[in-house]
C-alpha cells in the first residue's frame, strides 16, 4: 500500500511535466505577440525587438521552456505582462471565490443527484424514475449562461430572495457568502447533477440484480438500508470516478458562470487573462487548474482502496 | 393429514405464483399445498423451473409484486405471511424464518466485512450493539467450522474459498436461531468433498439449534441423506409427496420414477440388459404460459392415456402418507 502510494505520487511528476510543456508551447504558438501588443501602435521594429529581448522571447523554445519550468518549481509564476503583479499575487486574491463556488456545488451535486440516482433505480421505469431521467437529459442539454440567466432573472430580479450578482467573502459571514453562491452553485451543478444521477442510476441498476441484494433482504434489511448501504457501497467505484472526472465540468462551468454572476474569482482572471494576452497569467492558472485535477484523481485512486477491499495496490 | 395442519410450523396453502410477462402469465406455482412440522427436514425436489425456488421466495415474499401475484396462503406459526404489513414480514426475514442461496460466491455483499454481514440480523433483530454483534460473529464463525474465527470475522467474502463462503452463509441464517431456514440448493455450487461438509454441518446445527428445515434441491443424493419428507414439484405443481423411504422404495407417480431412473448408478452398466445410457425423460417441460386441461406430464410420460390428456388427476392419497397426482399409480387398499 506504501509502495503504491509513493509510485502513485511520483507519476504525478511526468504528468505534470508533459502538461506544462503542452502549457508553455500552446501559448508561444498561438498568434499575437506579447512584444508588439506592449510596445502599442507607435512602437517601431526596433522597439519590439528590444522589448522581445527584455521579455527573453527571443531566446530558443527549449531553454525559455527550461527556465520557465525552473522557475515554477521554486513557487515564481512569473510577472503578469499587463498588471505587472507577480502571478501568484493575482491567483491568490482570486482563489477563495472559485474554491467556494467549485466546494459549494460539489457538495450540493452530491448530496442531490445520488439519491436521485438511487431512487430512479429502485423505481426503475416507473414515474419518479422517468421524471429523474428526463430532468437529467434536460439538465444536459441547457447551456449553462441560459440557465444562470434564468435562474438570476427568477430568483434575484423577480422574487428577490438572493442576490443576482457579485462574491461575500466567508470572513463577512457564512450566510452572506452563500446566498451570493446558491445560484451560481445551481447553474454550475446542473450538468454535474445530471452525469452524477446518471452513473448512479445505471450502476445501481446492474447492483440491485446482484444476489446479495437478495441475501440482504432477506436478512429483514429494510429498504432504505438496502439501497444506501448494501448496494450503494457497491456501486461507489464508478459514481465516486464520475464525480473526480467531472471536477474538470465544473472547472470549464466556473469560468462561465463566474462571468455571469460576476463573480471575481479565476474564472474570470483567466477569461481576462486571454483577452489581454497575459501569458505568465494564462500559464499559471491553467497550470493550477492542471494540478487540481491531477491531485483530484489522484485522490480517488486512494478513495477506491477504502470503498471497495478487493481493490489493493 | 387435516389434523397435522393445525399444529404446523408452516403450512403453504393453494399457493398460486403467477408472472405477467409481456407474453401473456406464466404460472410458476399452481397450487401448491404442503406443510413442515417444528425440526423437520422437507425436501422440495423438481427440475430447474419447477418452480420450487419461486416457492420459496414466496414465504418470506421477496419476488418483486408486480410482476408477481401471489394468491392462497402461507401461515407461518399461524399467520398469514401473505397478508402481513411489510414491517412485520421483516422481523420474520432473517429472524423466524431464513435462507441459504444457491450461490455461495455472489450471495455475500463484497464490499462489507464477514462479521458485519453476519452481525447485521443479530443487531437488527435482537439489537446487539456493533461490539457484541462482533462477538457473537466469531461465535457463529467457530460454530459453522471456520478455522481462526477472529481473523476471519475481519476479512472480506473475497478472501474465503467457496466452500467457507456457504460457512459464512449458514452462519448468518442461523445467527438469530430461525425456527424454519430455507435451503434453496445449498450445495449445488460446490465442490462434491465440500458438499458433504456442508450437508453434514446442516444436520449436525439442525439437531443444536432444532430448527426445521426446507430443502430445495433437484439432487437425489442429498434428499436421500438429510431428508425426513419429500415434495416432488412439476411445472408449478406438486405431483407427489411422501416420507423419504417410502418415495425412495415405492416412487408412485411416472415424473418422480423418471428423475430416479436419471441418477447415475454406480456398475448399473455393466449388468447384462441393463441400458446402456442414462434413463433420462424425454421431451420438455410444457410452456407454464398455457393453461393444461389435463395432466401436466401427460407429454412426457411414458404410460400416457388418453384420460390423462383430458382430464387432471387429483392429488390423492395412494398409501398412508402418500400422495400423488397420477391415474395409473399404484393404490394400496389401506389408503382407501
Amino acid at each position: 500500500m506504501f509502495g503504491f502510494l509513493v509510485r502513485r505520487v511520483l507519476a504525478v511528476i511526468p504528468v505534470m511535466a508533459v502538461v506544462g510543456l503542452f502549457v508553455f508551447s500552446l501559448l508561444s504558438l498561438a498568434p499575437g505577440d506579447p512584444a508588439a501588443l506592449i510596445a502599442g501602435d507607435q512602437a517601431s521594429p526596433a522597439d519590439i525587438e528590444r522589448i522581445r529581448a527584455s521579455l527573453g522571447l527571443d531566446r530558443p523554445f527549449l531553454v525559455r521552456f527550461g527556465e520557465w519550468a525552473w522557475r515554477i518549481l521554486h513557487g515564481d509564476l512569473g510577472t503578469s505582462i499587463f498588471t505587472n503583479l507577480p502571478v501568484t499575487t493575482m491567483i491568490g486574491q482570486r482563489v477563495q471565490p472559485t474554491v467556494s463556488l467549485m466546494l459549494v456545488t460539489l457538495i450540493f451535486a452530491v448530496l442531490v443527484a445520488v439519491p436521485l440516482g438511487v431512487v430512479a433505480a429502485w423505481k426503475a421505469g416507473r414515474l419518479v424514475d422517468r421524471l429523474v431521467m428526463g430532468a437529467a437529459v434536460l439538465g444536459f442539454s441547457v447551456p449553462v449562461f441560459v440557465v444562470g440567466y434564468l435562474l438570476a432573472y427568477v430568483f434575484a430580479l423577480e422574487l428577490g430572495w438572493l442576490p443576482a450578482q457579485g462574491y461575500t467573502p466567508i470572513e463577512q459571514g457564512v450566510g452572506p457568502w452563500l446566498a451570493n453562491l446558491v445560484l451560481p452553485a445551481l447553474t454550475l451543478g446542473l450538468v454535474y447533477i445530471a452525469l452524477i444521477a446518471r452513473v448512479t442510476r445505471a450502476t445501481m441498476l446492474d447492483v440491485l440484480q446482484q444476489d446479495y441484494v437478495r441475501t440482504a433482504r432477506a436478512k429483514g434489511v429494510a429498504q432504505g438500508s438496502v439501497l444506501f448501504v448494501h448496494a450503494l457501497k457497491n456501486a461507489a467505484v464508478p459514481i465516486v470516478t464520475v464525480i473526480g472526472i467531472g471536477i474538470a465540468l465544473l472547472i470549464g462551468g466556473a469560468v462561465v458562470t463566474e462571468t455571469v454572476f460576476a463573480i471575481p474569482g479565476l474564472g474570470r482572471l483567466t477569461v481576462d487573462a486571454i483577452l489581454r494576452r497575459d501569458y505568465p497569467v494564462i500559464q499559471g492558472v491553467v497550470l493550477l487548474f492542471s494540478f487540481t485535477y491531477v491531485l483530484v484523481n489522484l485522490a480517488i485512486d486512494l478513495l477506491y482502496t477504502l470503498i471497495d477491499p478487493r481493490i489493493r495496490y | 393429514m387435516p389434523d397435522l395442519k393445525e399444529s404446523a410450523l408452516l403450512s403453504v396453502e393453494n399457493l398460486q405464483v403467477h408472472f405477467r410477462t409481456p407474453d401473456g402469465v406464466n404460472r410458476a406455482v399452481d397450487g401448491v399445498s404442503f406443510s413442515i412440522q417444528s425440526g423437520e427436514t422437507l425436501a422440495i425436489v423438481g427440475e430447474s423451473g419447477c418452480g420450487k425456488s419461486v416457492t420459496s421466495m414466496s414465504i418470506l415474499r421477496l419476488l418483486p409484486e408486480p410482476p408477481a401475484r401471489l394468491a392462497g396462503a402461507i401461515r407461518f406459526e399461524g399467520r398469514d405471511l401473505l397478508s402481513l404489513p411489510e414491517r412485520e414480514m421483516r422481523r420474520i426475514r432473517g429472524n423466524a424464518i431464513s435462507v441459504i442461496f444457491q450461490e455461495p460466491m455472489t450471495s455475500l455483499n463484497p464490499v462489507l466485512s464477514v462479521g458485519r454481514q453476519i452481525g447485521e440480523t443479530l443487531r437488527l433483530h435482537q439489537g446487539l450493539s456493533r461490539k457484541d454483534a462482533e462477538e457473537r460473529a466469531v461465535e457463529m464463525l467457530a460454530l459453522v467450522g471456520i478455522p481462526e474465527p477472529r481473523r476471519r470475522v475481519r476479512e472480506y467474502p473475497h478472501q474465503l474459498s467457496g466452500g467457507m463462503r456457504q460457512r459464512v452463509m449458514i452462519a448468518i441464517a442461523l445467527a438469530c436461531s430461525p425456527k424454519l431456514l430455507i435451503a434453496d440448493e445449498p450445495t449445488t455450487a460446490l465442490d462434491v468433498t465440500i458438499q458433504a461438509q456442508i450437508l453434514d454441518l446442516m444436520r449436525d446445527l439442525k439437531r443444536r439449534v432444532g430448527a426445521a428445515i426446507m430443502l430445495i434441491t433437484h439432487d437425489l443424493g442429498v434428499v436421500a441423506e438429510v431428508a425426513d419428507r419429500v415434495v416432488v414439484m412439476y411445472a408449478g405443481r406438486k405431483v407427489e409427496e411422501a416420507a423419504v423411504r417410502d418415495l425412495f422404495r415405492t416412487p408412485r407417480h411416472p415424473y418422480t420414477r423418471g428423475l430416479m431412473g436419471a441418477v447415475p448408478r454406480l456398475g448399473a452398466a455393466e449388468r447384462p440388459g441393463a441400458p446402456q445410457r442414462l434413463a433420462e425423460i424425454p421431451g420438455m417441460v410444457p410452456s407454464l404460459k398455457t393453461r393444461i386441461d389435463g395432466c401436466v406430464f401427460a407429454g412426457r410420460c411414458p404410460s400416457v392415456t388418453d384420460l390423462c390428456r383430458s382430464h387432471a388427476p387429483a392429488l390423492e392419497p395412494k398409501a398412508p402418507g402418500h400422495l400423488a397426482a397420477c391415474h395409473y399409480a399404484p393404490k394400496d387398499a389401506l389408503a382407501a
